[in-house]
């Protein structure tokens, strides 16, 4: 050996118990499915267990259980005791959290490393911040004794489906409400032992019900007649279609939808922690991720010299096996999600923009995409506007910034935004001008329960998180005349 | 006079240069050593990376109560770090105060080691509170006694009170003193400089007036190499390397004391300077306790487990 190469350092997946199949978890038990769909593991395709298809007879079960439970029991305990039942759940998920990472990664083919310092740790985070919220809802900003909705019915994605669950769940459960979760169709399994660690905790029967499915399974507990709220984190599109099919209705709705952020890096930046950021900001969780900065804004005078510093820690990515310790870009999430992003490269291509990628051995099966980047993109090509939701970096260049507002702001999105100056007012006034809901300064993809996140525009209604986002489970007393 | 074509000597593009220098944000620079620290070194890159550690090692010994005893000592196990094991690598150097260098070049040429090298701290270190003159005679006295490399501090005080050309040119005195057979190591005492862009820019200083190892700490001063210092300072010489075609050592010193932590710093090199910077000549680790440890450690992986202590020697 002549170079530093690091050996295989494979996380045991002993720890994690994988049954053939699944059904739901309705009222507090596990019931058949009568129909059954594959999940794999996307870094091999290897089918990992086969997963009940939910209709709408499993829906109707799932919101009845959800209604007594919620008439019963949950709305009518004490905060305090509520509280409770969410501290519970939440040192279950810090205690069994190898096993939440491994069977996240073999599910979803993110890397280890993300699944057991990122997601799980963040998933357990929101359940201790919102147990402390249970008791203390009068100081929620909606007057004395908010009341909760009722039954919700949330829709989560795949690109981090146990910290999607908690961002849904924890608020939900804090303000007294009860819920009905459908998991993403490719990553259901961390949401089923989820159903296990609420079995654990003892958590009254019927407060969490998890149905999993597909889309059909998803626009029927949209449609049920006994779901009050409806929360969703997914695409634009589904996004737009949920907000159609309750228009007429009186359901209320949070809609977390896509994003097409802007990382803009001003000539002031500290350049090697900005190159760091740009990496994190695109390649964490393979660009899977809905407030990604999948758009480069560079000052024109340091965009040489930026991406000369890119490219040279792109070639240190480490692509590969998600279960091995030191893989930073694990696999793409599923075939489809693959095609996506090939098709949306392709148009790159065919734009004019230019494509560049380290040279990186992509293993042989499973779903794979090299960490792109394409420069002279302009704000008429289709990689400056769609979100790609993967590994792809659009960089564009502006010249003032007023001139880097303005194109930030060019977009039918509004999620995310960075900015990166080592001086401060520049910081201030950017970020009053951008319109995105989450703007980070001089850092990328930092998530903190208490921390309201969320979009203008077509990246959705409403916050998740913090005050904000737990107001989105309540009704202040005059709203229940 | 021209340093690299980039300073010519006077204060003023001195003061230029090291303003061109972009800012390091704090929290980016400390999470980014913190995620590298996450790597997980197993099996045959451990076996590999424990060796390499070791022929790294600047075995030092600093202390008042230094003896030729202790140097001698010191000096036989920087040649064989386990008398049990003739495949360990020896140290790179001995690093002592310059009234040692003559005793510890001595012994090393009698016990075969004459290929482990002997560093001399100098320029009234650890504080380099003297003149020039004293500073200079120091420098001079360990050369003199055999010293081939030379581990000089620089004058903090004027650092950080802005007379930067002030310990530019101790620099450039003491790399005219060095030539070019002695080899020159610049302590920047970071734990004395406390930001990290003050790491960066006394980086750069020093390796514009000369030097050919930039390290850390004298040992003396806590903290010493952490992590992230030792990252601003693999990105300064990583970019040094861009501007000049020239590759500058790193020495991290100080508080590195098992391998773990070695093992950290080597990543920390793979991924910033570079596989380049990954050998002896470009990359050294003061350090006295850690080589016991890899010693320990590479013992537990050739044979599955862990010596007891009495196994290894004490110096």
């Amino acid at each position: 050996m002549t170079t530093f190469e690091y050996a295989p350092a494979l996380e045991s997946r002993s720890i994690v118990t994988i049954k053939p199949e699944y059904g739901h978890f309705i009222n507090g038990a596990f019931v058949d499915g009568v129909d059954h769909f594959a999940t794999i593991n996307p870094a091999n395709e290897e089918i990992l267990s086969r997963i009940a298809l939910g209709n709408a007879e499993d829906i109707d079960r799932a919101v009845d259980a959800a209604r007594v439970a919620y008439e019963a029991t949950w709305s009518k305990m004490p905060g305090k005791e509520r509280g409770k039942y969410l501290y519970r759940i939440a040192r279950i998920m810090q205690e069994r959290a190898r096993e939440f990472a491994v069977l996240e990664s073999l599910d979803n083919g993110k890397p280890i490393r993300e699944s057991r310092d990122i997601d799980i740790p963040l998933a357990g985070a929101h359940f201790f911040y919102h147990a402390g919220w249970a008791d203390k809802l009068d100081y929620a900003g909606l007057g004395h004794a908010p009341r909760p909705h009722g039954v919700a019915g949330q829709i989560i994605p795949w690109n981090f489906p146990l910290l999607m669950l908690a961002w849904k769940i924890a608020p939900a459960l804090a303000a007294g409400n009860t819920v009905v979760l459908k998991p993403a169709e490719t990553t259901p399994l961390t949401a089923l032992l989820f159903a296990q660690v609420c079995q654990q905790a003892e958590l009254p029967a019927g407060v969490v019900n998890i149905v999993t499915g597909d889309g059909r399974t998803g626009s029927a507990l949209v449609d049920h007649p006994g779901v009050d709220k409806i929360a969703f984190t997914g695409s634009t599109d589904v996004g737009k279609a949920i907000a159609r099919a309750i228009a007429p209705t009186k359901k209320k709705a949070t809609l977390e939808l896509g994003g097409k952020g802007a990382n803009i890096v001003f000539d002031d930046a500290p350049i090697d922690e900005t190159v760091e950021g740009i990496v994190n900001g695109i390649f964490f969780n393979q660009g899977h991720v809905c407030c990604a900065g999948s758009r480069l804004l560079l000052q024109e005078n340091i965009a040489e010299e930026v991406l000369a510093k890119l490219k040279v820690r792109m070639a240190k990515i480490r692509v590969g096996d998600p279960l091995d310790k030191n893989t930073d870009l694990g696999a793409i999430n599923s075939a489809a999600q693959l095609g996506k992003i090939r098709e949306l490269a392709t148009s790159g291509d065919s734009e004019g923009a230019q494509r560049w990628s380290p040279a990186c051995s992509l293993p042989k099966n499973g779903f794979w995409f090299a960490p792109t980047i394409f420069t002279g993109v302009t704000q008429a090509h289709r990689i400056a506007r769609e979100e790609i939701f993967g590994p792809v970096l659009s960089v564009l260049t502006f010249r003032t910034p007023a001139e880097a507002i303005e194109k930030a702001n060019n977009t039918p999105y509004g999620l995310s935004a960075g900015v990166w100056s080592e001086k401060g007012s520049r910081i201030l006034w950017a970020t009053q001008q951008l319109k995105a809901g989450v703007i980070w300064a001089n850092t990328f993809n930092k998530f903190d329960p208490a921390s309201p996140f969320g979009g203008y525009k077509e990246s959705g209604w409403g916050r998740e998180g913090g005050r904000h986002g737990l107001t989105a489970y309540l009704k202040s007393a005059e709203a229940q005349q | 006079m021209n340093y690299y074509g980039l300073v010519d000597g006077s204060d003023a593009s001195l003061r230029n240069f090291l303003r061109t220098l972009s800012g390091v944000d704090q929290i980016g620079a400390e999470s980014r050593a913190a995620m590298l620290a996450t790597r997980s070194i197993k099996t045959t890159a451990k076996n590999w990376a424990i060796d390499l550690a070791i022929s790294m090692v600047d075995l030092t010994t600093l202390e008042g109560a230094d003896t030729p005893g202790k140097i001698r000592a010191l000096a036989a196990k920087a040649v064989r770090p386990d008398p049990t094991d003739s495949t360990v690598p020896s140290v790179g150097a001995v690093c002592v105060y310059n009234d040692m260098v003559s005793i510890a070049r001595q012994h090393l040429d009698l016990i075969g080691g004459a290929h482990v090298r002997v560093a001399a701290v100098s320029t009234a270190f650890p504080s380099g509170r003297a003149s020039m003159a004293v500073k200079i005679q120091d420098t001079q006295d360990a050369i003199d006694a055999g010293a081939a490399e030379i581990d000089m501090v620089i004058d903090r005080g004027a650092f950080l009170s802005g007379r930067y050309l002030e310990v530019f040119n101790e620099i450039v005195q003491i790399r005219a003193l060095c030539g070019k057979k002695t080899h020159l190591k610049v302590i920047l005492e970071t734990g004395e400089l406390v930001t990290y862009d003050n790491v960066r820019k006394a980086s750069f200083l020093a390796m514009l007036a000369g030097a050919d190892f930039i390290k850390t700490s004298t040992g003396k001063v806590s903290p010493a190499a952490t992590p992230p210092v030792v990252l601003v300072m693999l990105e300064a010489v990583r970019d040094f390397y861009e501007m000049t075609d020239r590759r500058i050592g790193v020495k991290p010193a100080g508080g590195i004391r098992n391998t773990k932590d070695a093992i950290k710093q080597l990543v920390l090199v793979n991924e910033t300077a570079g596989p380049e910077w990954l050998n002896p000549g470009l990359f050294r680790i003061g350090a006295s306790a850690l080589l016991n440890d890899l010693l320990m450690q590479r013992m537990k992986m050739r044979d599955g487990y862990y010596p007891s202590p009495t196994y290894v020697t004490i110096d």
